[in-house]
């Protein structure tokens, strides 16, 4: 079943990772999306090794379509955040997917 | 801006903490993203972004040198939407499309 994970489940990794107070790890862990956040704010690109990166694209004006009314809509030149996985994470999550999918077969048989 | 550029970072601003247990914070928190991904859970970080898994069918593929038709497995890739707040800081305050957030 997919379950969701927030910000509370990462500051109680954090929390029993390293052993700092319940409120710390919240705060600190605000902080990394904080600093993350800012630096992608001023168009910085963001690289975490084994996870990814962050880049920001700028995308130019173009004539956009209401498509539930057909309505012509300008859309304005604007910044948008693209994420692009490493291959370490995209290999884990492939890994451990497909290893679920096996299981999921076998139970079903 | 790497990791050890946003450990150095976080460590300037909390020079109460060792600098290694800034490296394990970090470390944790994309880690536990990633474990949750792998899972085939979502992660949710309201203001910032949501991530989760797609998966893509299994297909023929074509060897594009060849031309022969090859098999190629159903796979997983992670994908990330830019949450509301983040989105309108990129655009100083204008998001533009007010659609769903995360």
């Amino acid at each position: 079943m997919t379950r969701t994970v927030t910000r509370a489940q990462l500051s109680e990794s954090v929390y029993q990772e390293v052993g700092l107070s319940r409120n710390e790890s919240a705060d600190l862990v605000e902080s990394v999306l904080q600093e993350v956040s800012d630096c992608l704010a001023r168009g910085e690109t963001v690289k975490l090794s084994s996870f990814g990166s962050f880049s920001v694209r700028q995308k130019g004006g173009r004539m956009g379509r209401n498509p539930k009314t057909g309505e012509e809509v300008p859309i304005k030149p604007r910044r948008v955040l693209v994420f692009r996985p490493s291959h370490v994470l995209k290999e884990r999550i492939n890994k451990a997917m497909s290893a679920m999918r096996a299981q999921a077969g076998e139970a079903a048989d | 801006m790497i990791k050890s550029e946003l450990v150095a970072k976080l460590a300037q601003a909390n020079p109460h903490l060792f600098q290694r247990d800034v490296e394990r914070i970090v470390a944790t928190v994309f880690d536990e993203i990633s474990a949750a991904l792998a899972r085939g859970d979502r992660v949710e970080l309201r203001g910032f972004g949501a991530f989760s898994v797609k998966s893509r069918p299994a297909r023929t593929g074509r060897n594009p040198r060849t031309g022969q038709p090859v098999h190629v497995d159903e796979k997983f890739v992670p994908f990330f939407k830019t949450g509301k707040e983040l989105r309108e800081r990129l655009n100083d305050g204008d998001g533009g499309s007010d659609d769903d957030d995360n």
